[in-house]
């Protein structure tokens, strides 16, 4: 009873603070609404997009071109190019480290995660908000200063983290090392920490409300899959960005406090450091388990996203939900178990090598589970090809074929021939970078209208996709190649090894496929920006989609539903239900046609008699009516 | 509407906890938060102990706990893990006075809650001085240059550090706490919670609260007792 009392103070809360009028700072900058914070993380992580494409088209420039005069860049880079024209090596190494930094944590975890959970979590459940507004507001601005000072360790001049994002020491650890090691590596940990915080409250507030805010009958089996992935993501995030937390406090204490956790033995031109006794391996364990888990923080948001649009597009009942989502338990489940297979060359024991390769290769089954499952609920559907659904189908695509060479780097042996060369930043980049983003590129298309209330242009839409499709692949295939050839990733310059001379032109084409690729991301950027202010108007439902998101008006206020939140009575994918054979024979072709081919969840099963399956129709017996005539499952008679 | 509310959810509780519309566990978002956020700290520690765990294990030596901390304030001879052992006594009972402070809660007892909440600081308080003797003493060593994150007179280095680093950061944890628990004790004394209706605010750092305990207890047996 005492419970049922809070659950009604909260819910008064809700409602009281649906209807007052706000400034605009309390409206737009330190918003306390879900729908507001996840716009705030969409726009900073497509700014933080732009820098980190921006630096893989600088370094792509130097290794296509390496000969190629950087002048044209003084204005931008100044001191970081050198006298004789040429990109400055300790720079080639930042640009790469934050690249890659910036791509997975501040796009990829922040701006995708960050973006639909807040967005999509409380709109699909049917909750007012996420369980702590505030809370949901400090993520954000956690967040938002660990990108500020991320920004910041760009304009220090020793420049910023260049050890990798992987940030192995001793090479971190050391400032001698480099010079990205000294502040910049200050600067890019304090950045992390905070980061980590920003993830922990997100994480948090995202369980609690999908656990505990469901609206009446929205049981965990009527959870959309989008829901799901979310839901997922924040406990994989949960239970290992705490792991790094604890990775870099050591690192700082070795850093700034001459601790040896990570450092032993070490000389540095001929003379001895006093270090003794810790291991460099110990934070290879300690960053991967938590990097491991980290992919499928990126990569799990997209496959949820890209499971909604595609029932929804193919106008089909997404094929085998339930193996969707044991599927996506089982890939976060063994994400945790299979780190080690980062670590095959570190001199690791072969045997527990075979252990982690066995691990890492199950991983393919729930994976494939899930491309099946995509294929389809495909076939024979009735295909609307919206922006959102090409660029959900390319990710099918990129999942598929930077999966199968997946299963070549899990094979500990093969590992040791392709261990650190481009054949593993054309398997990540395909399976986790590129898949993700285009993730990311569908939510966005597909839930524009619900953010906005306008849609985005579909023609430029088109134009994008299949510019960044077709590029995507002409940038990461030929690294296949060149990677089984030995070609080592970080390396500033290939010039000096003859062997590799033969890959001279292909190393031209993919930096050119770089350069034309982000060049078409200005498209998108273009019809987002415009389509914000001037998109046409968007209809209430305008995917005929079946999700609680489009039951709320075009431009929902704060408390997301004006009146009572909607009750749930069936899964989100009843698409072209076919009418049952009770119906079939009394109903005229006209009327058969007219069907509509979606039923929204909100619709109980006593309105649709004609596509009720018997068990569903026994399912009507439980919907009764309360004193103020809206449909209630009795959970009494269910017994 | 209020009334509709409290009908389904006292249905729902007797038969389906997970159709929505209710907290599946029957607790507020916020107790559910401070589970869930501690689940996550306890992964913090888990990474930190295990790294302790392999550095001792690689290591060729490591000292006795029974040698390095062997001494006690006022007392010149050797008592081998009194002082630690007394330390972790005041934090366990620290957490009995917690759960009497919960008790009285839930009988919206605010003379009780006051009490036992006084007792429960003042626990913390004392664990906190006994840490900060201990460290001293530590450093201070037996003559040999002691410990610090660098040097460790009793063996390598890396003893001293995660030393250090654990305990601190578990100290850290236990201030935290204090000071939580002081805002808590100071609202039941203005009387916050009467009005409020329900004491769970005491609940939620009741639960911080035991964690730190339950941590300490791991920190304790892995640099203490083996």
């Amino acid at each position: 009873m005492e419970t049922a009392d809070l659950h009604i103070a909260e819910e008064h809360a809700n409602e009281a603070h649906e209807h007052h009028e706000q400034g605009f700072v309390a409206k737009y900058i330190f918003s306390q609404d879900h729908k507001i914070i996840a716009k705030q993380f969409l726009i900073t992580g497509i700014l933080w997009a732009v820098i980190g494409g921006l630096l893989s088209v600088f370094f792509r420039l130097q290794l296509g071109f390496p000969d190629m005069s950087m002048e044209w860049l003084r204005p931008l880079l100044g001191g970081w190019i050198t006298p004789t024209g040429q990109l400055d090596t300790e720079f080639y190494l930042a640009m790469v480290t934050m690249h890659g930094t910036i791509m997975v944590f501040f796009v990829l975890t922040a701006g995708l995660s960050g973006t639909f959970s807040n967005f999509l979590i409380p709109l699909q459940i049917g909750a007012r908000d996420m369980a702590s507004g505030f809370m949901n507001m400090l993520s954000y601005w956690f967040f938002f200063l660990s990108s500020v000072i991320m920004f910041i360790s760009f304009f220090i001049s020793t420049g910023p983290a260049s050890g990798g994002w992987v940030i192995y020491p001793p090479l971190s650890a050391l400032p001698q090392a480099m010079s990205g090691s000294g502040l910049g590596m200050t600067l890019w940990l304090v950045s992390m920490a905070l980061f980590i915080v920003s993830t922990l409250l997100g994480g948090i507030n995202y369980i609690t409300t999908v656990i505990n805010l469901r609206t009446d009958g929205m049981s965990f089996d009527k959870l959309p899959l989008t829901i799901w992935a979310f839901f997922l993501t924040a406990i994989i995030g949960l239970l290992s960005f705490p792991v790094l937390l604890s990775a870099a406090l050591l690192l700082i204490l070795d850093r700034s406090f001459g601790t040896s956790f990570y450092l032993s033995e070490i000389y540095i031109g001929g003379e001895a450091l006093p270090n003794l006794g810790g291991s460099p391996i110990l934070f290879q364990h300690l960053f991967w388990f938590l990097g491991h888990p980290e992919v499928y923080i990126v990569l799990l948001p997209s496959l949820g996203i890209t499971s909604e649009i595609i029932s929804t597009n193919s106008r089909k009942p997404i094929f085998g939900y339930k193996a969707m989502i044991g599927s996506m338990i089982g890939i976060g489940f063994l994400s945790f178990i299979v780190w080690a297979h980062h670590m095959f060359v570190t001199g690791m024991n072969p045997f527990l090598g075979s252990i982690f390769m066995l691990l890492t290769l199950i991983i393919a089954i729930p994976s494939a589970i899930k491309v099946f499952n995509y294929i389809t609920t495909l076939w024979k559907g009735n295909i609307v090809f919206t922006p959102a659904m090409l660029f959900s189908i390319g990710l099918v695509s990129f999942f598929i074929s930077g999966g199968l060479t997946g299963i070549f780097l899990g094979n500990s042996a093969l590992d040791i021939q392709l261990h650190d060369t481009y054949f593993v930043v054309a398997h990540f980049h395909l399976v986790m970078g590129s898949a993700a983003f285009f993730g990311m590129l569908a939510g966005v298309y597909h839930w524009f209208p619900k953010m906005f209330g306008r849609m985005m242009d579909a023609k430029l839409g088109y134009v994008h996709f299949w510019f960044t499709f077709i590029g995507i692949y002409l940038i990461f295939f030929p690294m296949h190649y060149i990677g089984i050839a030995g070609f080592p990733r970080r390396y500033y310059s290939f010039t000096n090894f003859d062997a590799f001379s033969t890959f001279t032109d292909l190393n031209a084409f993919i930096s050119i496929a770089a350069v034309l690729t982000f060049v078409a991301q200005f498209i998108f950027l273009f019809n987002f920006f415009y389509s914000i202010f001037r998109g046409r108007k968007a209809p209430a439902n305008p995917w005929n989609s079946n999700t609680l998101e489009w039951t709320t008006p075009i431009n929902p206020g704060h408390g997301n539903w004006p009146g009572e939140i909607p009750k749930v009575y069936r899964w989100p994918y009843d698409y072209s239900k076919p009418v049952n054979e009770e119906y079939a024979g009394k109903m005229s072709e006209e009327e058969l046609a007219n069907m509509p081919d979606f039923i929204p969840q909100t619709v109980p099963y006593s309105e649709t008699p004609e596509t009720n399956l018997p068990h569903e129709n026994d399912l009507i017996n439980l919907e009764v009516k309360d004193d103020e005539g809206a449909i209630v499952i009795d959970t009494k008679k269910e017994e | 509407m209020a009334s509709t509310t409290t009908a389904t959810a006292t249905t729902a509780a007797t038969t389906n906890l997970w159709q929505g519309g209710r907290s599946p566990f029957n607790v507020s978002y916020g107790k559910l938060m401070m589970w869930i956020f501690l689940l996550s700290d306890a992964f913090t520690f888990s990474g930190l102990l295990v790294s302790y765990g392999m550095t001792r294990f690689s290591a060729e030596s490591w000292p006795v706990p029974e040698e390095v901390f062997s001494a006690i304030p006022f007392y010149h001879g050797s008592a081998p893990l009194v002082f630690v052992g007394i330390m972790t006594f005041i934090l366990i009972l620290s957490s009995v006075t917690m759960v009497l402070a919960v008790e009285a809660g839930h009988r919206m007892d605010r003379k009780g809650v006051e009490k036992w909440m006084f007792w429960t600081i003042i626990g913390g308080l004392t664990f906190l001085g006994c840490q900060a003797w201990e460290w001293s003493h530590f450093i201070h060593g037996t003559g040999l240059g002691g410990a610090s994150l660098t040097w460790n007179e009793y063996g390598p280095p890396a003893f001293a550090a995660f030393f250090f680093f654990i305990t601190g950061f578990h100290g850290t944890h236990v201030f935290s706490g204090v000071v939580l628990n002081y805002i808590v004790y100071y609202n039941t004394i203005r009387g916050v919670y009467d009005r409020r209706g329900h004491y769970e605010m005491v609940e939620k750092v009741g639960l911080y609260w035991h964690f730190v305990d339950l941590v300490w207890v791991f920190v304790f047996t892995f640099f203490y007792l083996v």
